[in-house]
């Protein structure tokens, strides 16, 4: 049997979730993170990141629509996904996907953004014509009011759905951490840190991808960065990286020192089959590197140009370092045998349906819908004024 | 209240109407599916299975009969059971040599075991038909279930193909169907057994190295058998309440 090595369970000769299950705990990562990094300004009422507050919201939006997506396409029978929800079976962690995803989407994110836009959204449809006109009062639900007293309620319930959001973009990553977490049966998935480790690196690859979208966009609409913002969210990104890196640097820790049954199977795919994934990209490239970037930024004085170039960059390389994070759980998970006496390897394909391609596409989707969503509620203009200056 | 007589009588008929179809349809519900065996009642089985290592020779008949029986693809990775051939050395009992070519289809070659101190032996398996198994703990739908007569079973109309039940068997017993996009795995040959035959593969064992066991039934050999042997189950750290029971079961087995 090619790229297989010592004995493997006759069965395991297929690799059984591919580079689209890579992506789903990537994408749901990103919307979590980006919530949460939204959360800030709202909860905790940290002004200087209000610049991204809208962003970060319609981005975690966006790429909650296609989260599931992965999943669809992934499934064998995906025209009967929808019994999850009618028959869930209650014992089953992926059965509550379906619900834990709909509160989130429906409840906390698409509430919060209407709520926040609502005032825009009825300027909107009261100036505009044609099909347009349709859209804004669809999305308006028809409802024209804008009295002081609405807004203010608006507010007041925002407020509230974010205080009920922050817990639930923890529970949405937090679970999906739980769905590999809670595996007994494979050691390298099996450990009670799993969900809070998939939290941390959620919230760190969110604030990354943000302070990169932050930039492209100030670059698209050539307006002067932000550098109390992007100074202040970096930091964050800073913060909330050093966190992820100790508790993953905690569990690796406490599992060489354990060396259990599985140990040596794992130690030896790290150190062979996953060690450009692992100790590389991950590790050295995805994650040394941007911490001693940023922790540079924190302690020495540097100009301005200096300061931007190294977010972009580390911000870059997180988002590898997170991506490579969940490719290492999700494949190398399923690289060993379970009998710990053999290892198989996973053939990516290139134009089928798991394969390349559509992750691709799947990659950029969430992208295309972010635009779409910009054009129709427009995240900036409501308390800035565009410069002309490039920064 | 204002109301007026036709109404009161259109809402109480419906009421009484819609109760009366509801109450039918919950009978119908509590009754469940009639079982295709009519002689066969699942409370009073508890089915398991005995395995003699000491007797396995390896010819690969179980994997086979099981195959023809299941109507299993006669492909790689495609195998409701299988057998494993140990070589262990008892100076590195950590790290025995094991195989399992084509899942013992045509049995194994023959090997040389040079060196007092090699054991060789063979290992059958399949679905440990765990009484806690993580399988039926994940599936999104219910459509891996656990009969009541102890027997873990997939319904192939309902099964998503999500492939978590894949992840979570410890056993490897797991596999997707390519005709049906579904899992599949043994089902204790369940449409002979509950018509009081035994399995495909303890049918065809030239040498009585498996034993289909039936727990509730106190003058089954399963209890002579448990009584009178050192068993042990597969990876019991799991906890999974396998009813496979294996005699002669080496330490050196995954």
């Amino acid at each position: 049997m090619t790229g297989v090595e010592g004995f493997i369970y006759p069965n395991e000769i297929e690799l059984q979730w591919s580079l689209l299950i890579v992506l789903y705990p990537f994408i749901t990562g990103l919307v979590a993170g980006a919530f949460i990094l939204a959360s800030l300004e709202r909860v905790f009422n940290v002004q200087a990141v209000k610049p991204t507050y809208r962003l970060a919201l319609l981005t975690a939006l966006a790429f909650l629509l296609v989260a599931p997506l992965p999943l669809q396409l992934h499934l064998g029978h995906p025209e009967r996904s929808l019994e999850m929800y009618l028959t869930p079976h209650t014992t089953s962690a992926m059965a509550m996907f379906g619900f834990v995803y709909l509160w989130y989407l429906m409840v906390v994110l698409v509430l919060e953004i209407w709520l926040d836009y609502r005032k825009e959204i009825v300027l909107k449809w009261r100036a505009s014509q044609g099909w347009l006109r349709v859209v804004y009062g669809a999305m308006a639900l028809w409802s024209d009011n804008i009295g002081d007293s609405a807004l203010k309620l608006d507010d007041r319930i925002g407020k509230t759905l974010t205080v009920i959001g922050i817990p639930s973009a923890f529970l949405l990553h937090g679970y999906v951490g739980f769905i590999f977490g809670s595996i007994k049966a494979n050691p390298w998935w099996s450990t009670p840190l799993m969900p809070i480790v998939f939290l941390f690196s959620a919230i760190t690859s969110g604030i990354a991808c943000i302070l990169l979208l932050y930039f492209v966009t100030c670059w698209y609409r050539k307006v002067t960065v932000d550098m109390r913002c992007v100074d202040t969210v970096s930091k964050y990104l800073f913060y909330a990286f050093v966190v992820d890196f100790t508790l993953e640097m905690v569990d690796l820790i406490q599992r060489i020192y354990v060396s259990d049954e599985s140990f040596r199977a794992l130690d030896f795919m790290v150190k062979t089959r996953l060690f450009t994934s692992q100790i590389v990209v991950q590790i050295l490239v995805g994650t040394v590197l941007p911490i001693v970037m940023l922790g540079v930024t924190q302690l020495v004085r540097m100009k301005e140009a200096a300061r931007r170039a190294i977010y972009v960059m580390a911000g870059t390389l997180t988002l590898i370092g997170i991506f490579a994070m969940r490719w290492n759980v999700v494949i190398g998970g399923q690289l060993f045998s379970k009998s710990f006496l053999g290892y198989t390897s996973y053939k990516m394909e290139f134009a089928t349906r798991e394969g390349l391609l559509p992750s691709i596409l799947l990659m950029i989707l969430p992208f295309g819908i972010l635009w779409v969503l910009i054009r129709l509620l427009p995240p900036w203009g409501h308390d800035e004024q565009p410069q002309t200056k490039q920064a | 209240m204002n109301q007026d007589r036709r109404t009161f009588l259109g809402q109480t008929g419906t009421f009484l109407i819609l109760s009366a179809s509801a109450a039918l349809a919950w009978e119908h519900v509590l009754a469940g599916t009639p079982e295709s065996a009519p002689n066969y009642n699942t409370k009073d089985h508890w089915w398991g299975m005995a395995i003699d290592i000491e007797k396995c020779i390896g010819c690969g008949t179980c994997v086979r009969a099981c195959k023809t029986e299941n109507d299993v693809l006669l492909e790689e990775g495609n195998f409701r059971t299988w057998v494993e051939r140990y070589v262990v050395d008892t100076a590195d009992l950590e790290h025995p040599r094991v195989e399992s070519p084509n899942g013992g289809y045509a049995g194994f070659h023959e090997r040389e075991v040079t060196g007092a101190n090699l054991k060789m032996f063979f290992v059958p398996k399949l679905c440990n038909h765990c009484e806690r198994s993580p399988c039926v703990q994940v599936c999104p739908v219910g459509a891996t279930f656990e009969s009541p007569d102890g027997v873990v079973l997939v319904d192939k109309s309902y099964c998503l193909g999500c492939r978590y039940c894949v992840q979570a068997c410890p056993y490897g017993c797991r596999f997707i169907d390519r005709r049906t996009e579904t899992v599949d795995k043994c089902s204790l040959c369940y449409h002979r057994i509950t018509k009081g035959l035994t399995t495909a593969c303890c049918e065809t064992c030239p040498t009585g190295a498996r034993a289909l066991a039936d727990l509730k039934d106190p003058k089954d050999p399963i209890h002579a058998f448990l009584r009178d042997h050192k068993v042990q189950v597969l990876k019991p750290q799991m906890a999974t309440g396998s009813k496979m029971y294996y005699n002669g079961l080496d330490g050196s087995v995954r």
